[in-house]
Parts: C-alpha cells; structure tokens; sequence
C-alpha cells in the first residue's frame, strides 16, 4: 500500500483552525483519525455525503477536527442520532467515532440495537478501557483487576468483549486492532466503508495519562508493549484453552457478512406497504 | 400527491389520529417513537401512513433513541415529529436541551397522563405544564403549544411544525389523555388549505459559515442541512457564529444564550395565542389551558345567568408565556381563577403575571377527572 504522507491527508481533511486537538501526548485518538482519513482517501469517498457523528468524551471531539458535516452529540447517544440522519438521507454514508464508555456503558442499549437493525453506518470504536475525558474512570470494557480513579482497588466487574458483541447482536462487519495494527486498521475501515449495514472496527488505544498512569503504565510505549502482551490474533486464539485465554483480548476479523442493512430494509417495507394497500403503480 | 386519509372533508377521529395526520400533511416524513399510554395511537397512525407517503417511521428502543433520531433527521433535512407521555418526557429531556442549543427544528408531542412516576397512565392530567417548560436543564427557551379540543389538536400540530421551522426551534405540543382519546368532527383541509413555513435554508456560502450567526438580524439563522456541501459542525457544546466549541468564553456563551432566547422573545407576539371569552366586561377571569377551557367555557356562561360577570382567557401557547398581558387583565379584574389539573404549575405563571394587581386563586383537581363546570362555578360564586 502506497500511504501518503501525513501532512497531504491533514491538508485535505482536517480543520486548520480547530488544531490543536484536545488529546493528550501519547493518545491514540488521533492515530485512528488518520487511518480512517487515510481509508477514505484510499476510497476516493465524496466528502460532502459523509456525516461523522459522535456522542461525549474524547474520542467524541474527534467530528470537530475534520472538514466535514459533523453532530457531536449527547453521551452514548451517537447512534440513535445517527439512525435519524441515515433514514432521512440514505445518500449520506455515517461514520460514528466513538468510545468505549460511550457506546458500551450509557449507549449500549442504542448499540445493540442499531446492530439489530443493521442501522447503515460504520464505528469506529476507540477502546483505552477508560473515561478519558472525566478524569479515568473505570469502563465497562476495563478487564479485571485494572484500576480507574472509581475502582481504585481494581475492577471487580466481568467486562464487555465489544467485538463479540456486535457479531452476536448481527453486525455485518467486525473487527479489533490495536493502534499499532495500522494496515490492518486502515484496510478493516476500507471494508467497513464500503459495506451495507453495521461495520465496526475497534482500536485497542492507548490513554497513558488517564488510565495508564493509574495501571502503572506511565507512557505509550509502556501501553504498546502491554497490548502486545495481552492480544492474541485470531488464528492462534482458535487454538487456546479457555484457561489460557483468561485476560487476553483476541484481534483480528470476527465476522464479514451481507445481510441487508436497515435502508434497504426500509425501502423494501415501503413497497410491500403500497402494495398492501393497493397503492402501486 | 395521494393521502392515505380523506381531506378536503370532515372525519370523527381521535386527538392522536388527528395529530398524525396533521403531521403528515404539514411535511413531516420522518417519525422516531416509542410506545407510551396515552399517546401511542400518534405512533400507530404514523407507522400506517408514513411509509404509503414514502415517509420513515421507525419504533426506537426507547424515548431517548427516539428524539435523537428526529433531531438527526432534522439536519438531514427533514420534517421530524416523535410523541410521548410524561415518562418518556422525562427521558426526551436531555436531548430536548440539545435541540434547543443546537437550534434543530422538531415536534415534540407530550400527551399528559395522571403522574408523577408511572401514576396514571390511562388517566388525563396536566401535569407537565412545568415540564414542558423546564424540564431540560440550563436557560433554554423552546415554544409550548396546548390544544383543547381534537380540531386544535389538529391545528396546533400544523401550527408547531410551522413555528419550529420558522424559528429553528423544538415545539412541544402539550396535550393530554383526554383529547388523545376523545373522538370529534375534524376538518381535515386540502393541501392547498394550508399554509406552510419551511425553514431558512442559507442562500450563499457566507451564510452557510455562520450556521449559529444571525445573518438577517432577526435571530435566526438559516440551517445548512447535511449533505449540501456546507460541511457544518453541530455541538450541543456552547458554540460561537460558526459552530465550533467556545466553551470558557463568558461573552460567547452569554451572545448564543440570549440569541436564542431572542429569536423567539422577539417574536411572542406571532406566536403567542390566547382566545378571550366574554372577557370584555368581566369582573372575574378564569384562565385555563388545554381541556379544562371547555369545562370553564360552560362555567362561565353559568356564572353570567347567576349575575355574576365572568370571563374566560383560554391560552393556546403556555410558553413563551405573555405575562404582560396577564398584568393588564389583573388591573381590570377582582380575581383571577385558575382551574387545572394539577396542585398548581400554570397558577405560578399567573400570579406572577397578575403581579399582586388581582388576587389569584387556584382551582385545582387531581386524580383523573376533568373540572366539572359546576366545580369552577361554585369555587367562584363561593
């Protein structure tokens, strides 16, 4: 893959006047801003018929940065608003940027059932286990024992496998990188991009002020070489025992199918409503 | 453009089935719900027509998905409607204030029951007249339309659509139990009957740049709907002309705030609506909203044949709410009466009105029944 360099993809996409961002040195947030610019670029994608839309936190900021229509909304609830969009002008192509606390804790019902529906839109899912943005507290997707500033003795809680998650409520396409798997992070975008129905994409990424500093991971670096600890690619987790799988988090592509999203759904319910009332032509 | 439903005639229908239709034939073509006693008929209505008029009507999974859903219709361009009874208000809160802050045209149908909590569901009330005022948090300004009987139903939605557009603004039509269920004659008009308002759509370039400016100098700026090429950036953040978060500027926050207050300040006296009965010579006023007018209609014809010189103001706009005028008519009167059904919300609003000119008394009833126009009378004549 030719990748152009990161200043032309900045040029072309970002809002001058809005830089600096608000993340904090080390953030990954950024990293997967520029891989999802980069998969539209790649895609040759019309700016003006994408809609990024975002709910609360840092990653929710994320819509302000980019020269493109943009809503950023209220906490968790990115996906219901996205629902309105999509519906209203099925023309438009949705990119939800959002975060892990946001789409799994206070949205996640919003979550599952936009999957459901298989609402037409793309996440791009930022996972540091954390709420950044308030001050590192402990998220639902935080494995045991991490500690945020609401569990300072380390989480007691199960936590959500976001990725499995969305195979099982039906999303069409699902994958989980960290931000260090940046080929397989831009080309997992480009397949969601052109794909019907939910596409997800989660990114590992790393947060050393909010949730590493309190995990003894201080800097990026630090929180790269845990990500190399703590993932197992796909292939190599098929072959592990339950037991060895314990407070690992497995990476790759989970699920890549075509069922039809809620757009054509809709249109196919229109005409089968004419039809029943004897409206057609 | 085919109807799913007779117009240019008479129907006898439901307050709800008269909301959803009056929605459909003022534009609206998108509508997000969830379903709720007494207001789940609007949904049922809407879920039957909006797809034969090639409209979107989608059950959300709860009333926060659904107000979110209109208001992201709304940008995309279209007319948005979603309805709901007290609980799910509640729960639309949030997400009203960011419409409000996000200047984003939508209806908001809020049919009353018996509250608070789950009280009553099948019971009318008005209970949500404060709700519906303040219920979202931060100095907000929104327009609160109540109707009394199923023509007004069928009017005031017209009328909120075209108030919301006009003014960039959310609308709640505050109704209640007993005109959603009550069956009347409604004249539904042709299209062509209609008037309709269409929001301001930015003409050039510059305009579009200031999504959150006040280009005509009327307070409300024109809306740059997604897709056009405008690339607008909406946040419920405070937000300068432009749209980008100014969130620790006092004076940006203090510019936006009263810009949104202003559009419709400005304009209260197009929008707001009251209808005077036998007022004129009145020594005593009742003052009433929604389906208790019409109990007081009576009273006051009963109260004129006792010698006693009533009059009735029946206000059809709660909000934004002309307290002026309420001074004025405390000046000419004795007593003002305000019968409602609840311990007291649109009794504050009056006798803060009045201004001690007049004394205020509150006529109130609870429980789920509608004011008698003997219990206003013998309040009244004492």
């Amino acid at each position: 893959m030719y990748l152009k360099s990161a200043y032309e993809i900045r040029d072309k996409y970002l809002r001058k006047d809005m830089l600096p961002t608000i993340f904090c040195p080390g953030c990954g947030i950024g990293s997967v801003l520029q891989f999802t610019l980069r998969a539209i670029d790649d895609l040759g994608l019309n700016q003006d018929e994408i809609v990024w839309v975002s709910g609360i936190g840092c990653s929710s900021r994320v819509p302000g940065f980019v020269n493109f229509d943009g809503l950023h909304t209220t906490h968790g609830r990115a996906l219901a608003f996205a629902t309105g969009i999509k519906l209203a002008n099925p023309d438009l192509k949705i990119i939800a940027f959002m975060g892990d606390g946001d789409a799994a804790a206070i949205g996640g019902n919003h979550f599952i059932h936009a999957i459901r529906r298989n609402l037409d839109v793309t996440v791009i899912l930022i996972n540091n286990f954390t709420y950044g943005m308030t001050g590192g507290q402990v998220a639902p997707t935080a494995l045991k024992g991490l500690r945020g500033t609401t569990a300072p003795y380390g989480q007691f809680e199960n936590p959500f496998d976001i990725a499995n998650l969305a195979v099982s409520a039906g999303a069409n396409y699902v994958a989980r990188w960290t931000v260090f798997n940046y080929l397989q992070g831009i080309n997992s975008i480009k397949k969601a991009l052109q794909k019907e129905g939910f596409t997800l994409v989660e990114f590992l990424s790393p947060c050393p002020i909010s949730f590493g500093r309190r995990n003894r991971m201080k800097t990026a670096p630090e929180l790269i070489r845990w990500y190399q600890k703590i993932t197992v690619p796909l292939a190599k987790a098929k072959k592990m025992s339950e037991e060895e799988l314990e407070g690992k988090i497995v990476i790759g592509e989970f699920a890549d199918r075509d069922r039809p999203g809620l757009v054509r759904e809709y249109q196919e319910y229109i005409k089968r409503a004419k039809k029943m009332m004897g409206w057609e032509q | 453009m085919r109807y799913p439903f007779p117009v240019g005639r008479s129907d006898f229908i439901q307050g709800d089935e008269a909301i959803a239709r009056a929605a459909i034939l003022a534009g609206c073509r998108f509508y997000a719900g969830y379903p709720i006693t007494p207001a789940s008929e609007i949904f049922e209505a809407m879920a039957l027509y909006m797809p034969l008029v090639d409209g979107v009507s989608i059950q959300m999974e709860d009333e926060i998905a659904s107000i979110a859903a209109i208001i992201g219709a709304s940008w995309a361009g279209a007319k948005a409607m979603t309805a709901t009874s007290g609980p799910g208000f509640s729960l639309m809160q949030e997400n009203l204030g960011y419409a409000v802050m996000t200047e984003t045209p939508i209806v908001v149908v809020d049919v009353q029951r018996g509250g608070p909590s789950t009280g009553q569901p099948t019971l009318p009330a008005q209970g949500d007249i404060m709700q519906s005022i303040w219920g979202t948090h931060g100095d907000h300004m929104l327009i609160v339309l109540s109707p009394s009987t199923v023509q007004e139903a069928f009017d005031f939605t017209i009328r909120a659509f075209n108030l919301a557009e006009k003014y960039r603004t959310p609308v709640v039509l505050l109704t209640d139990a007993e005109i959603a269920h009550m069956r009347e004659r409604v004249y539904i008009p042709k299209p062509e009957e209609i008037e309709l308002v269409e929001r301001k759509l930015p003409q050039n370039e510059e305009e579009a740049k200031l999504p959150f400016g006040d280009p005509h100098g009327d307070g409300v700026p024109p809306m740059p709907i997604f897709g056009k090429g405008y690339r607008t950036y909406v946040t419920g953040l405070t937000h300068d002309e432009r749209g980008r978060p100014r969130t620790v500027e006092a004076e940006i926050h203090e510019r936006l705030i009263k810009r949104i207050f202003r559009k419709i300040l400005d304009h209260k006296d197009e929008i707001i609506s009251m209808e005077e009965f036998m007022l004129d010579d009145a020594e005593v006023a009742i003052v009433t909203t929604g389906i208790v007018s019409r109990s007081a209609v009576r009273a006051v014809k009963i109260l004129r044949e006792k010698g006693v010189k009533a009059g009735l103001l029946k206000l059809n706009t709660i909000w934004p709410f002309d307290f002026d005028y309420i001074e004025e008519l405390a000046e000419r009167v004795r007593k003002i009466y305000v019968p409602e059904m609840n311990l007291g919300q649109l009794y504050h609003l009056v006798k803060e009105g009045a201004n001690g000119k007049a004394e205020v008394e509150l006529i109130a009833k609870i429980g789920g029944e509608v004011h008698t126009p003997m219990e206003i009378v013998e309040r009244v004549v004492g």
